[in-house]
Parts: C-alpha cells; structure tokens; sequence
C-alpha cells in the first residue's frame, strides 16, 4: 500500500500535477463541488426536496450575513423558502450526474463509432463520418432541443416527468458522440498502419479483438481529455436547457433551473437566489474545464 | 593537429539535458577539430550523441538541452555563447546545414527558386537578378538537369534525392566555411546515395569546405571522409585517419563495430557468424564508470571501471582506451 | 515443378492498389481512376529451410510480396501457395501459425500497453492452442531463452526494452506459434550494426536449430550477401533477376543489378571507381513503355522501349531483360 501511494506520488501525473499551483486549486474546487453533491443528503442543511419542512414564511431570507438574514439559511432561501446552499448542493447533483452520464453516453457511442470507422474504413467509414458531419452542421444545443422536443410528443405526459432526466442524458450524448469519433477514427488510423496490429492479423485475430485488445488502449489519451473538457461542456448544455425550460422538471432542480427561477427575482433585489447558483456553476465548471487542460498538456509527451 | 589552422575547432564540448530526475549528459568532454575542404566523418549508434553534437556547434540544441561546459570555435571566434540572433546570422552565412528529411528544411510554400534567392540575398550583397543567376548556378552545381525549368518548381515537385539536391545547393548558397550534414544520405536509396556523397566530396575539394559528415553508416564515411570521429555514449571513442579507422582500429569498440558490419564479397563463406558486441549501448541515465565501453568490451581489465580514459595516441589515430597508456 | 522440397510457390502474383482520389472529387474535376500496379508478374518458389531474399529500392513492391504472402493483402493476379495450401483460398486457415513475419520498426511491431509475456503469447492464444496459465508462462519463458533475454522480463514493458532487444521479442512472438516459414520485413534495416550483426546471427543459430525457411526482405545488399541462399532483385513492381546468391554477387547479369551492387558503399576503400548511375526510379504510376528500368539503362535499345522482356531460366537463374536474352551484355 504504502509502495503504491510512493508509487502514484512519483508518477509523472502527479509531479506534474504537484508543479501547477492552478491545477492544484481547480482540483481542489472540483472536488468540494463533487463531495457537495455527491454527499448532499447527508452535507446539506435542509432537505429543500421536503415539502412538509417548508415555511413560506422564511421565503425570499437573504444571506446570513446580510443583517436581515437567518443563520440557519447561510446563502438566503428562495420564493418557496427553500435554502439556497441546499438547492445548490442538490441541484449539482443533478447537474454533475446529467453532465456524466451523458459523456459517457457520448464517450461509449462515439468511441465505437470512430473505431469502427477508423478499422473497417471504406463505406462504413464515408456513412459514419458523413452523418458526424450533418450532425456538426448543427447546433449540439438545436439537436438537444430537437430530441427533447421529439421525447415530449413521443411519450405519455405522466411517463415524460419520469423519463426526463435520460431524455436529457440521451440529448447531451447524442449531440456531443462526433468529437468522439473524429479523435478516434484519425488515431485509429495511425494504429491500424502500425505493424503490431499487423502482427495481429498475421496471426488471424478477429477485427473485433484487435479492435478491443489492441487499438482500444492505445486511443484512449485523447478520448480522457476530451470527456474531461466535454463533462463541463455538457454541464453548460444542460444549465441552458434547464434554463430554457427543456430540461429536468422543476421539481428536481438542476443548477440551470435554479437560475432560471433565481432570474425572475433578479430585478426585484433578490439578487442571491440566482447569483449563488450561478456562482457554483461558474466554479463546477471553470474547475472541470481547468483540469481537461492540465490532462492535455501533462499526457502530451512534447509538452513534458 | 596537421593543419596550423583549424577551421572548427570544439573543445571540451558537453551537452546536458536536465529533467526532472537527473541532469543527463549527452555529450561529454568532446574535442576535434575540422581543416578547411577536410571532411570528417562522425559515425557511432544512436543515442552515441553525434546528432547533437553537430547540433550544438550550429546552435540549434532543442531545450532543454543545453552545452554545460567547453566551446566552440569557428574561425578562431567562439561562437557558442554568442546571443541567437548573431548565431542564425552565421548560421545561413558561415555554416550552412543539411539534415536527414530533405523535405523539413525546405518551405513546400514557395519555389526552390524563392527559395535560393532569399538565402542568397540574405547573406550576400548582390542583386535580384544577380540573385537568380547564383541561384541558376547553384542548382546546376549541385547536379540538378534542367535548371532553367526547375527553378520555378516547388520542393513536393521534386523526387527524395533531387530534394536533398536543393538542400545541399540552399546550404552552400552564402558559401559557408563549415557545412554540417547529419545523415544527409540515410533517407535516400542505395543509388541515390552514391550520388550525394560524390556530391558533397566534389564540394568539399573544390571550395576548400570543410564537411562535418555524420552519419551511422560506415561505408558512407569509407567513401567521403578524410578523418573519422567514432562516438560512443556521448564521448569521443577513437579519432584519426579514415584508412587506420578503418582497416587497423585500435579501440575494442571500433574493432567491433567495422568486423559487424556485413560484407559483400564474403558470401563464400556466408552461414558464418558475424562477428558480435555483445550487449547494447547503455542508456543516458545508466552510464557505467570508468571507461563507458568496459562492460562490452571483450579487452577490459581493472582499471577500465576505474577510471576514464582520455584520448590517447594509438598508433596513426588517437583512441580512449586504457590498453594505450605508458603504465597500461 | 513444385517437388516436396517447396515450401512457397508465387505464381504470376500481381497486387494494384487503387490510389483514385475520393469519388466526389474524381466526379467534380473528371479524373479517371488511377491504378498503382504495386507488384506485377511474380514468380519464384522457396525450398524448405533455406532463405530467399528479396531486394530492391523503396517502392519496388518486396515489402507488398511478403504482405500478399502472409495474408495481409490480398492478390490481384495470380496464386500464392504454401504447403500446397493456397494462401488466400478456403484452406487458408490451416496456414495459420505455420506463416509467421518479422517487421521492420521495433517501436512500432510491439503494443506499448502488453506486457511482453502477454505479445508473445497472443499467437499462441489467438490460435485456440489451450495451455494452462502455468504451461504459457513457462513457453513464454523458453522462447524468451531462445532469443537470448532473460525469462523474467515477460514481466516488463515494450519500452523497457532496446530497440535490439524489442526486435529479439518480436522474433520470439513469432517463434511461438512454431512456425516453419517466416517472412521478414527488413528485420535489421532499423537497426545499428552491431545490433544488426546480433539479430542476423540470432536468425541463422534459429534457422539451424529450427529448420526454419526464410523470406528475407532488404534493401542492404550486403546484409543479404550475408544471410541469403537465393536473391531476387526487384525493380518498380517485377522480379528482373533471381539467382543463388554466389552467381548474382559475381556475375550479376541484369543491368539494374550491376548498377546496385556498384552503388555499396566501397568499405574496402580500394579506391575504384563507382560507375556513377544517374536517374532515379520513375514514378510508379506512369512506369515508363517497356522494360521499366530502360530510361536508366546504358544497354537499352527501341526493343527495350517497346516491349516488355519476361524472365527467363537460363540454368544461372532467371533475368528479365532482352540485352542478356540477345547476348548484347
């Protein structure tokens, strides 16, 4: 145990992870951001998903430190006297978990898409790689609304509340799968000419196990820095369905739909019930986008 | 030395990149001296630091790579602390350069002709037209048909070994003293190869250049190199006359290195073993004490881990080995 | 023709390759499709446990012939059989494992994230030979032996090794499967020389203890000098001489074989003159009317020009060029 930390302590990540004071703090944030929501129901002061422990009359509290504040609600409560820090806590849940979920959709899709372009090529290649770029023609946000808008006339009202969160995993991946792609199929390429793939094939493994066994491995760099920069991406994606009203149903708030509430205040001085949200996803978001930049440069071996 | 006066002269030349761990020394205590229109012919394995010790003389170390200690002359001047824009002026001016892929020294943007002319007009203090007719004369001298025709063609219009042509013709185009050519013939085939070493002699002789020729392939430098520098692990193995080189080596380390190579002519009694240095070369970060060879070398003895040796007359050539000295 | 001392036969093989730009542009700027003949008209055969090398310069199309033989490409003209098995045909699978290669780049022949325990084992398992964990990692370490590294370092890493050494585990990948015919690719071009003179002596001890038959493909005269019984020159696609390897070395008949051994490099430094050959290999795609090589050629004639000289078996060995055939050279 104690050889593996000296291990992990002297890889060449972490030193270089230990040199960048930036990188550092993003991670830092990062993880107070993931702890937050991944803990809330045990971290968080109020449960704001609780209607019996509601008051209407602690709504529109401003922050604890604003004179005319609570301490019980340490950011201020919103227009139904849900605490803030609460809702923010719970709704990165949201926001985290939809923002992962729909990267690893588009990481699985994307990936097994670009390999089996990159390997099998000809046709299969130019129809792939045709539909990415139909695709990218659009707006990743357009498709999202246009997937959203197809799931809400498709399913039953009832079953859309239910099934709102993975019609909006499925938007975000499907509208992200083509960076994917692309970033596999141009280093598939490059393994496939290399002769240990050839030595593969003299032995006669299957173009599936080569694929797997093989390139997989060897296209995974890039793909990590991708989805770590595509996590924040798709947390934005979100926040802007949400905001726009396409997103979770207000009864799961997401970060997005806690500004688009908090924006309605705004104008009326309760300035804390959007800032704050907004505040936490600038943070989440900078963080994650800070950290996809430290992996691109610390596994590109020119930059060492 | 022969000459009284040395073209090149480098002196105690070492090279180190830093990195995290350790501090490597790729180039260690390195001394030759080059006479003008000699050619002399820098050969070892790679990872040996022959590449860089030619790029430390032309100033083009990549960072981190640095030269620690000793200096570069050319001329008598030293040039190896000079500030990086006095040094890209000798560079295309005194010394001109020629690298293994003809195709990253030449600009696929413009014209081999632009190109010539701007390196001409660059170094020398002539016309546009005048500029274009150097040009005309460079291309024919380095052996190019047609020149008239070619000048307007760009470098992805040229076939591997017309390019390393136009290289050649771009590096003597300000009439440098020292040209320093690392594997100029290595990317090219064996019939093209011919052709750019008769090259490079040709000039050599008649401009009175002097050639730093490095390369792995000792056939390349038997046929083009006056004397032979052989490289082993950053430091200077044996130094001397290309014949003694190579028919009477006298360090253990090129005695292996020239009875491994392959013969034509030896079919006869093909099947035989060639002859072998066992193990490989040691990494940077793994160099033995003593003597860097002594692990390999089938003549070692006590003091080769103890102590390293300096280059010592053998003979016709100089040699760092210990079986060389008085006391030895 | 083909006795049970063959091991290899090629028979008129041919490869193109379709280097047409895509459709759309073809459609747009009224190209025609565009044909590279990469090997055109091969023949020769392999005995059982000797080596046939073959040379020429880059783009000659050797390295396309020991990818058609081991199944990498498939031919355009012509059959290629092993054993009597044609390698491309339905009973192609019984070849497997006993066809093994060697390629030329050892940074590139090994996947850098396999132990090389694992590399070694792959044809191994990929040919369904069941052993247990116990027995595989015991003829990992025999092969290991065999090719001079230490049986622990199945352990480590591809970039743990030289390159040297990485070209010894290649060999070792390929002896697993027991092969007895092994294809390769410039096995030593990437190679220093005294890395090389290991390799090429690895490869002879092998051959001996193993019987292995070779295709050795090269483009150093001097190295196959060394290692082959037979050579076959090639030139822009064709086979122009094939002979045992004393005859071509010292009485090399076709004009473009006189012209590669005068290019080596003279180590001898006897001082004789090189015949200087000016030119270079035409551009694969339009391959002069002809003999291929007459643009370069001091004995070429309007015959040369015109036709195209097929080889020949003169009891020497093969050449394909019509100044032998008419006694001109």
């Amino acid at each position: 145990m104690k050889a593996a930390l000296e291990r992990f302590w002297d890889h060449d990540l972490a030193y270089s992870l230990r040199r960048s004071p930036v990188t550092l703090v993003a991670l830092l944030l990062t993880l107070v951001c993931i702890g937050g929501a991944v803990f809330a129901p045990w971290l968080a002061p109020h449960d704001p998903f609780d209607l019996a422990s509601l008051d209407l009359n602690d709504a529109f509290s401003p922050p604890a430190w604003t004179g005319s504040g609570a301490a019980k609600y340490p950011l201020g409560t919103d227009d139904q006297g849900r605490d803030v820090l609460s809702t923010i806590m719970y709704g990165a849940r949201i926001s985290l978990g939809v923002g992962v979920a729909a990267v690893a959709f588009a990481l699985v899709l994307g990936v097994s898409l670009g390999l089996l372009s990159g390997y099998i090529g000809g046709r299969v290649d130019a129809f792939i790689m045709r539909v990415a770029d139909i695709q990218l023609s659009f707006p990743a946000i357009l498709i999202a609304l246009l997937i959203d808008g197809v799931a809400r006339v498709a399913l039953p009202n009832e079953q859309h509340g239910n099934l709102a969160v993975p019609v909006l995993v499925l938007a975000i991946g499907v509208s992200g799968w083509v960076q994917y792609a692309r970033t596999v199929r141009g280093s598939t390429l490059v393994e496939k000419s290399k002769e240990y793939v050839q030595a593969a094939r003299v032995v006669g493994r299957s173009p599936l196990a080569i694929m797997l066994a093989h390139v997989l491995p060897n296209v995974t760099g890039p793909v990590l820095v991708i989805g770590t920069i595509h996590i924040a991406t798709a947390i934005i994606t979100e926040a802007t369905l949400s905001f726009l009203g396409v997103g979770v149903p207000p009864t799961q708030p997401s970060l997005g739909t806690l500004i688009r509430i908090g924006n309605d205040f705004l104008f009326s001085g309760e300035w804390w019930i959007t800032v704050f949200p907004g505040a936490a996803l600038i943070t989440l978001v900078l963080s994650v986008n800070l950290l996809g930049d430290w992996l691109r440069d610390a596994l590109n071996p020119k930059l060492r | 030395m022969s000459q009284a006066d040395p073209l090149l002269e480098v002196r105690n030349l070492r090279v180190e990149f830093p990195t995290r761990r350790r501090t490597l020394v790729a180039v260690d205590d390195v001394s030759f001296a080059i006479a003008p229109g000699e050619v002399l012919g820098v050969v070892g394995e790679s990872g040996a630091g022959k590449s860089l010790t030619g790029m430390a003389i032309i100033g083009l170390l990549d960072p981190p790579g640095r030269i620690a200690a000793g200096e570069v002359r050319l001329e008598g001047q030293r040039i190896d602390n000079l500030p990086r824009e006095a040094l890209r002026r000798i560079r295309g001016r005194r010394i001109g350069a020629i690298f293994q892929d003809p195709l990253t020294s030449l600009n696929p943007l413009y014209t081999i002709g632009e190109q010539l002319a701007e390196t001409v007009l660059t170094h020398l203090p002539v016309s546009a037209a005048e500029a274009r007719d150097r040009s005309l004369s460079l291309l024919a001298e380095v052996g190019i048909p047609s020149p008239e025709q070619r000048i307007g063609h760009y470098p992805h219009q040229f076939s591997g070994g017309m390019r390393q042509r136009v290289v050649i013709a771009l590096a003597i185009a300000a009439e440098p003293k020292l040209i320093v050519a690392d594997e100029p013939t290595t990317a090219l085939d064996v019939s093209i190869q011919a052709q750019i070493i008769t090259l490079l002699k040709r000039l050599a002789r008649n401009h009175g250049t002097a050639v730093m020729l490095i390369t792995h392939d000792m056939g390349v430098i038997a046929e083009t190199a006056d004397r032979v520098a052989v490289m082993y692990a950053g430091r200077l193995a044996e130094i001397g006359p290309v014949r003694h080189i190579i028919h009477e080596p006298k360090h253990p380390y090129t005695a292996g290195l020239m009875s491994s190579i392959p013969r034509v002519g030896h079919q006869r009694d093909q099947r035989d073993r060639l002859a072998q240095i066992e193990g490989a070369m040691p990494r940077l970060t793994a160099i033995p004490p003593g003597c860097a060879f002594n692990p390999r070398c089938p003549r070692r003895f006590a003091r080769c881990a103890e102590a390293r040796p300096e280059l010592l007359a053998a003979g016709e050539t100089r040699a760092a080995c210990w079986l060389y000295s008085d006391g030895g | 023709m083909a006795d049970n001392r063959t091991l290899l036969e090629v028979e008129d093989a041919g490869r193109d390759f379709d280097v047409s730009r895509p459709w759309l542009n073809r459609v747009i700027e009224g190209e025609e499709r565009l044909l590279l003949r990469a090997v055109d008209g091969v023949s020769f055969s392999i005995r059982r446990g000797e080596t046939l090398a073959l040379v020429g310069e880059s783009g000659c199309g050797k390295s396309t012939i020991a990818r058609l033989i081991v199944g990498l490409y498939q031919t355009s003209r012509g059959r290629i059989r092993c054993a009597g098995l044609d390698v491309t045909g339905p009973e192609a699978h019984q070849l497997r494992g006993r066809m093994q290669m060697i390629f030329q780049d050892p940074y590139a022949s090994l996947n850098p994230r396999w132990r090389v325990g694992n590399i070694i084992a792959e044809p191994i398992r990929a040919l369904g030979r069941t052993l247990g964990k116990a027995a595989l990692r015991e003829r990992v370490g025999e092969l290991l032996l065999q090719v001079g590294l230490d049986p622990q370092d199945g352990d480590k890493f591809p970039h743990e090794f030289s390159g040297g050494q990485r070209q010894r585990i290649s060999i070792a990948r390929a002896l697993s499967s027991n092969p007895e015919f092994l294809v390769c690719d410039e096995p030593t071009s990437a190679l220093d020389v005294s890395v090389q003179a290991q390799i090429l002596n690895l490869m002879l001890d092998l051959q001996q203890r193993l019987g292995l038959t070779y295709l050795f493909i090269s483009h150093n005269l001097a190295v196959v000098a060394h290692i082959a019984d037979r050579v076959g020159v090639m030139y822009l696609g064709r086979l122009v001489e094939l002979a045992d390897v004393g005859t071509l070395f010292e009485r090399p008949r076709h004009p473009y074989t006189r012209m590669l051994l005068d290019a080596i490099p003279d180590l001898q430094m006897t001082g004789k003159p090189r015949t200087p050959v000016g030119g270079e290999v035409p551009n694969p795609l339009a391959p002069p009317a002809g003999c291929a090589f007459n643009p370069r050629c001091p004995h070429a004639d309007d015959r040369c020009r015109r036709e195209r000289p097929q080889p020949r078996d003169d009891g020497l060995g093969q050449v394909a060029c019509f100044a032998v055939e008419e006694r001109r050279i």
